[in-house]
């Protein structure tokens, strides 16, 4: 069965990835995105009914360990690759009208 | 005596010797950068003044005997996706253009730690994605055996800076392939190691269910030697194992007898490039001469490991990559409106069309009413591969087959249809999506003379008779090298 994506679903998947994208882009994406489905879909071809998903491979649960600090105080440093600072923190548009 | 065209181990034991100084050695691969670089394109950045000062930091330590492991003062390069501190770490994207970690990762800081030389940090697909190297935002990086050629992806400049001799050894990570499918297409070794071996702290996230690091080289024995090196366990990284054994190179044997060798028949089907089957084939047929049992078998489900990998690995891309924002670090876009617009904005100017493709598929599958019919359903189909691998191995102790269906295509002919790139990496995704420890080791070149690779998969923590294995088979060949390398001769 052949994918079709609309309009409205590359608009909403737009604001879940919190991308822009151009109207050439938008139209690109439809198709990108409709030809990997329908290439996705064939995993209904396979039976799967009663199998557990699989998240990881080797029987992992919670890793716990004790929070120590290993590592000093870098601010200067880290600060050194904000886009934009000030008195020590990173500057960011207003967010609170 | 041209230095570069010794294997890491080689190096390593003349320097230990005093025979080479690591002056020496780090600048015979900077004079190789030189000379090749930019034919190929390997590199993102190279640190030259870094390494210079460095080796001489690292003489002192060797000739005091602090140092004395056999990668002390041998030039590596690492991938950029693995962050070192106060040297630039891009992934090969313009969102990461100007990002100098304040860490290092900490199977480089093992490298550091052995005496190794950083040299620089390579090329790669665009945050891993891409089987070509085609997708950096730095140009693409070309196959040293042809410069019309692409070296693979997405490690293909850690790769193709090992073939063209301008590092002693390098790092890549592998995904779906990414270490084994270029060194495939560089005629080098490399090694995808069971997930948890080596940590992923400092390593940038793409998929991180299937992330995993490891070595390229010339040989069996760098590779082994240098997994011996960066494999720890790291309580810094949750999924990291604490494995029985690390002594990897204790497995350097040529002996393959009565290892059982079964090759899935699914590898062998359509879509095969006739002289690539004949190399693998030749190769099994070497290793059943020194004793080993071969036959074919039907591993099934083959062709649904793409499809699972792209659910999932888009997925987990699209939740990883929703750091890069523009407020902590990376490119921030100029003009914007308000908070919302300039994430946006950052993000869309900052990522390329590839990386954009997979999160938008991956927000896709995770989204509300489409997450059991795609996320759990992919999740499903990996539990059914992993069980054909358990099933696999209960016979046999090694599955034996191509790395990649082709040797490398030409530049600029993959990108513009990805589900045929996608395709391409049909033989290593599975290994990803059940864990499993693979390597790929040169085996014969095609008519046009670009290398084939043969792939050896392990279940859960066998490296040791993968690396038998392939030790086993090196020994009935010479290592080829390719002619930009023995410029280096002269």
């Amino acid at each position: 069965m052949a994918n079709i994506i609309t309009d409205e679903t590359i608009e909403y998947v737009g604001i879940l990835a919190k991308l822009e994208l151009s109207e050439e882009e938008k139209e690109q994406a439809k198709k990108d995105m409709a030809n990997m489905l329908d290439y996705i879909d064939r995993l209904n071809e396979l039976d799967t009914e009663g199998v557990e998903p699989l998240s990881h491979v080797f029987p992992v649960n919670n890793v716990f360990r004790e929070d120590i600090i290993t590592n000093e105080d870098d601010r200067e440093n880290i600060l050194l690759n904000a886009p934009e600072q000030k008195n020590g923190s990173f500057q960011v548009p207003k967010t609170v009208e | 005596m041209n230095l570069m065209s010794l294997t890491a181990v080689e190096l390593g034991k003349k320097i230990k010797d005093k025979e080479v100084s690591v002056e020496d050695a780090v600048k015979a691969a900077l004079a190789q950068i030189k000379s090749v670089e930019n034919d190929v394109n390997s590199f993102v950045t190279i640190d030259e003044e870094g390494a210079l000062k460095r080796a001489k930091e690292v003489q002192k330590q060797i000739d005091s005997g602090e140092l004395s492991g056999p990668l002390a003062g041998v030039p590596v390069a690492i991938k950029d996706n693995m962050c070192t501190k106060g040297m630039l770490t891009t992934c090969s994207s313009k969102i990461l253009e100007n990002f100098k970690p304040t860490y290092t990762a900490e199977a480089v800081l093992h490298l550091e730690k052995a005496g190794a030389i950083i040299i620089g940090k390579t090329n790669m697909d665009e945050f891993a994605m891409g089987s070509t190297t085609e997708t950096s935002a730095f140009g693409a990086t070309k196959n040293p055996w042809n410069l019309g050629h692409v070296p693979g992806g997405s490690s293909g400049g850690s790769c193709s800076a090992v073939a063209a001799e301008e590092c002693s050894f390098a790092l890549g990570s592998d995904t779906g392939g990414s270490i084994r499918q270029p060194s495939s297409f560089c005629g080098v070794t490399g090694i995808k190691p069971t997930y948890g071996t080596i940590s992923r702290y400092g390593l940038i996230a793409y998929g991180s269910s299937l992330d995993q690091i490891g070595p390229v080289a010339k040989d069996v024995t760098d590779c082994a030697t240098i997994l011996e090196v960066i494999a720890s366990h790291d309580t810094k990284d949750s999924t990291s194992i604490k494995r029985d054994d690390y002594d990897f190179t204790s497995a350097l044997v040529d002996d393959v007898k009565g290892l059982k060798i079964g090759i899935p028949i699914d590898y062998l089907g359509e879509g095969l490039d006739p002289e690539v089957k004949e190399a693998v084939l030749n190769a099994a047929e070497e290793l059943k001469k020194k004793g080993a049992i071969v036959e074919e078998f039907d591993l099934s489900l083959v062709e649904y490991a793409i499809p699972a990998y792209y659910i999932i690995a888009s997925a987990e891309a699209s939740s990883n990559l929703a750091r890069f924002d523009g407020v902590k670090y990376g490119y921030r876009t100029n003009d914007f409106e308000g908070l919302h617009s300039m994430y946006k904005k950052s993000r869309s100017e900052g990522f390329g069309a590839e990386v954009k493709r997979r999160i938008m598929l991956g927000s896709f599958v995770l989204s509300s009413g489409y997450y059991d019919a795609y996320y759990i359903k992919a999740l499903k189909t990996k539990a059914l591969i992993k069980k054909a691998f358990d099933k696999a191995f209960e016979k046999y102790d090694v599955i034996l087959g191509p790395a990649a269906p082709t040797t490398a295509p030409k530049l600029d002919d993959s990108l513009s249809d990805p589900i045929k790139m996608y395709l391409g990496d049909i033989y290593t995704i599975s290994v990803n999506l059940a864990g499993l420890p693979g390597i790929s080791v040169p085996c014969g070149r095609d008519s046009k003379g670009l290398p084939i690779g043969l792939q050896l998969i392990g279940d859960c923590f066998q490296e040791k008779k993968i690396i038998q294995a392939a030790y086993a088979y090196e020994c009935t060949r010479e290592y080829d090298r390719c002619d930009l390398a023995k410029k280096g001769d002269k």
